[in-house]
């Protein structure tokens, strides 16, 4: 099959939902990235955000990044070992 | 090998028509994101718990924390629907007892 006239490609359709998925998954972890580092890194908020600041935000978005993979890890280990108990 | 009504069972009755490639499509995507929302659920909740000040490294106390924070995180979840499974059983019995 694949390339009749009109036909819907159910490969592209797939394809396309997946790009969606990582989409919104980024935006998700965005959000979230956020609002932990902002809450971590800005005081009293200022008239701008001054270099100790812009500092701590990019660290702070590292380290998320790090939390994010290593839960991403042990739960994945978890899951492994409740399969292999069943 | 069965195991009985696991939360990463995809219900995929009706969904995808009848085309098997766009279900099996679906069931594996459903649990994809099952998982990415969980990581993202528990990676907020535990670093609330884990996470002091942000420095140049995730340091081993801290990566201990965030594993420790999983795995507790999912027995607390597996508890509770142990014994809410269990309240629900010994109810039944109850209320049988009851009605006699």
């Amino acid at each position: 099959g694949g390339g009749g006239g009109g036909k819907l490609d159910p490969g592209l359709i797939m394809e396309q939902v997946k790009v969606q998925i990582a989409v919104a998954n980024a935006q998700e972890l965005l959000q979230r990235m956020t609002d932990k580092c902002f809450r971590k890194c800005i005081g009293k908020p200022g008239g701008a955000l001054d270099n100790s600041e812009q500092k701590c935000i990019a660290m702070c978005m590292d380290r998320y990044m790090d939390s994010w993979n290593t839960v991403s890890r042990a739960y994945n280990s978890r899951l492994q070992r409740e399969r292999a108990n069943m | 090998r069965g195991h009985s009504g696991s939360a990463m069972d995809a219900p995929s009755a009706g969904l995808g028509g009848a085309d098997p490639q766009l279900q099996r499509f679906i069931e594996v995507e459903t649990q994809k994101q099952r998982f990415q929302q969980l990581v993202h659920q528990m990676t907020e909740l535990c670093w609330e718990k884990c996470m002091d000040k942000p420095g140049p490294k995730l340091d081993s106390r801290a990566e201990t924390c965030f594993v420790n924070c999983v795995e507790r995180f999912i027995d607390t979840s597996q508890f509770i629907l142990n014994r809410l499974e269990q309240t629900q059983k010994s109810k039944s019995a109850f209320s049988e007892s009851l009605s006699d």
